[in-house]
């Protein structure tokens, strides 16, 4: 290693010829990096490299060149780019054999095209039953975050109901609460969800699970707006309830719409939790004809149907939140 | 007539006890500096009169009715009690207009038309009426406190609390608030301030009240107060202020 950098120098040597410890092990793992194969020890040796760069010029101040940070960065450079090189190559030539039945697997040409409208059928259920879901989740969701910080005596038992609820529904696997609203409800016989369809149940179980995590993202908002401004509104006269609603619900649904579409996207791919309600939706007819045909092929067709939903949503979070960065920090 | 009694306020904060037994009273049409050292109780003392902070003793009462925690007394209290604070605290997603109007509308229940004619003297007298659809991100520190007193003013107060409203602006900025801190005087306005403006406190001020460490230490017409302290730590604090070229 000393022959690499071959400017190590002894403790009277000058100072910025003396090899940092950071520099030092930065180069060890470079030399970890190129010889078993793996990008990670490259990309660990050029961030300590970096670092250790960085605070050498800012401990000593005037620039002294330091080759052997340089020679370090470069070495794990060169490790970085072996590695990825070892494993495409690593990756190329285990698929060679295997290709073959992955394609079978995964890809076949004419049951992707003989899946696709059974599985399109079944998704534009998932579908559905998201944006139904979805508007009722906006609306559940604000209302339990509201109750959960109800103020003084009178909202006491609102605040012990909406923390319970949340509590005990985050609690549970999605698929459990699906499971015992979906099934379990129709059979209690209950007046109002006697006629439900399993459809509609659907809807509802999603509802209450999003409901509560939403309510979260709601609450951390709310608390999120800064005390000043219910002070401001109260010394105004506005009551709780207004300053609630013009001040405080305003600026904070602003502030969470990125957490929120995040839900959202859960949400979106969690309807495929409702196929344990034997709701012919995406996955199950997927499912029906994979066996039918011994493949998987409809489902990956599935996979890309959400993909294809969720991807454009995860686009448009990066787009709101840039345009609220925007109109934050003035024009 | 008095119009705002203070009767032996005990405030704490947990185990700090920041106001000790304040007694104090003002009159209409007066115009009350509180001056004295951060921490020493002025914004603590106009948050309870606001109701903003609950007292643990004494009485605070208003234009004879005593302030209290209750609800519904709060929000008839706080429709003639104004209230403008060190960081403005404007609505940031209410353009200026909406700001003004807001309370008119929702408490005073005045209609649009209404609340923005009770609006428009007052952002055109602070010179803001061009600007009252901007939000108050685009407008200066000073604007910003500007429109926050106009805020305040929407609602008519029969008393103006302004809580060191100078201290969060650039120092070329104080003087346009100040000016109109100056015009309400005159105009008759009853107002209680925190500030550490001593020159403003010494023009305008019907009387000076220092609070040291959440005691009212001393009460006087500003030149009792700035030519002839009793008070050892009012000399100290003066002095201090005097060295600082606060005055």
């Amino acid at each position: 290693m000393n022959q690499i950098i071959g400017v190590e120098g002894g403790p009277t040597g000058p100072p910025s010829m003396r090899i940092h410890p950071r520099a030092r092990l930065a180069l060890g793992l470079s030399v970890l990096g190129c010889v078993p194969l793996l990008v990670l020890p490259g990309i660990a040796a050029f961030a300590v490299a970096s670092d250790a760069e960085r605070r050498i010029w800012a401990s000593e101040g005037a620039y002294t060149g330091h080759d052997q940070i340089r020679t370090a960065r470069r070495l794990a450079r060169i490790g970085i780019g072996i590695g990825l090189a070892t494993l495409v190559a690593f990756l190329i030539f285990t698929q060679r054999h295997g290709i073959g039945t992955v394609r079978e697997v995964f890809f076949k040409p004419e049951f992707l095209r003989g899946s696709f409208p059974k599985v399109l059928k079944g998704f534009w259920l998932n579908v559905q039953i998201f944006f139904i879901a979805e508007a009722l989740v906006l609306v559940w969701g604000l209302v339990l975050a509201i109750f959960r910080i109800a103020p003084g005596r009178l909202g006491a038992p609102l605040r012990w109901f909406a923390t319970a609820y949340i509590d005990i529904v985050r609690g549970l696997p999605a698929i459990l609460t699906i499971v015992l609203i979906g099934l379990g409800l129709p059979l209690v016989e209950l007046p109002l969800f006697k006629d439900f369809t399993d459809f509609q149940f659907a809807i509802l179980a999603l509802t209450i699970v999003y409901g509560a995590y939403v309510a979260e993202v709601y609450r951390s908002g709310i608390e999120g707006v800064h005390w000043s401004q219910t002070a401001a509104a109260r010394s105004l006269g506005l009551s709780y309830g207004q300053t609630m609603q013009h001040v405080i619900v305003p600026q904070a649904v602003r502030r969470i719409v990125p957490p929120l579409l995040n839900d959202w996207i859960g949400l979106q791919k969690d309807t495929a939790l409702v196929n344990v309600l034997g709701t012919l939706e995406g996955f199950n007819l997927a499912r029906n004809y994979n066996s039918n045909h011994s493949t998987l092929t409809a489902t990956t067709v599935l996979g890309f149907c959400y993909v294809v939903v969720t991807i454009p949503l995860a686009r448009l979070t990066d787009t709101l939140l840039k345009r609220d960065q925007r109109r934050t920090t003035g024009g | 007539m008095t119009f705002l009694e203070v009767r032996d306020v005990e405030k704490y904060f947990g185990t700090n006890h920041v106001l000790k037994g304040i007694t104090l009273d003002v009159d209409e049409h007066q115009v009350i500096c509180l001056i004295g050292a951060s921490g020493s109780g002025k914004s603590t003392l106009l948050r309870c009169i606001n109701g903003l902070e609950a007292i643990q003793a004494g009485s605070i009462t208003i234009d004879d009715l005593e302030v209290t925690q209750e609800e519904s007394r709060l929000n008839f209290l706080r429709r003639y009690v104004g209230i403008v604070f060190q960081s403005f605290n404007l609505f940031p997603h209410k353009t200026v207009l909406e700001n003004v109007t807001l309370a008119p509308r929702k408490v005073l229940m005045k209609s649009r038309e209404e609340a923005e004619a009770i609006a428009e003297p007052w952002l055109t007298r602070i010179g803001l009426w061009e600007k009252r659809n901007d939000y108050p991100d685009r407008l200066s520190g000073g604007q910003q406190q500007r429109v926050a007193i106009a805020r305040a003013l929407s609602m008519q107060p029969k008393l103006l609390l302004l809580d060191e409203i100078t201290s969060a602006l650039d120092p070329e900025l104080v003087g346009e608030v100040l000016t109109m801190v100056q015009e309400l005087a005159a105009e008759g306005m009853t107002m209680l301030l925190a500030t550490h403006e001593m020159g403003f406190a010494r023009d305008c001020a019907s009387s000076v009240v220092f609070l040291h460490q959440g005691v009212l230490l001393e009460q006087g017409t500003p030149d009792q107060i700035f030519t002839n302290p009793t008070c050892e730590p009012t000399q100290q604090f003066l002095k201090r202020v005097i060295e600082a070229k606060r005055i």
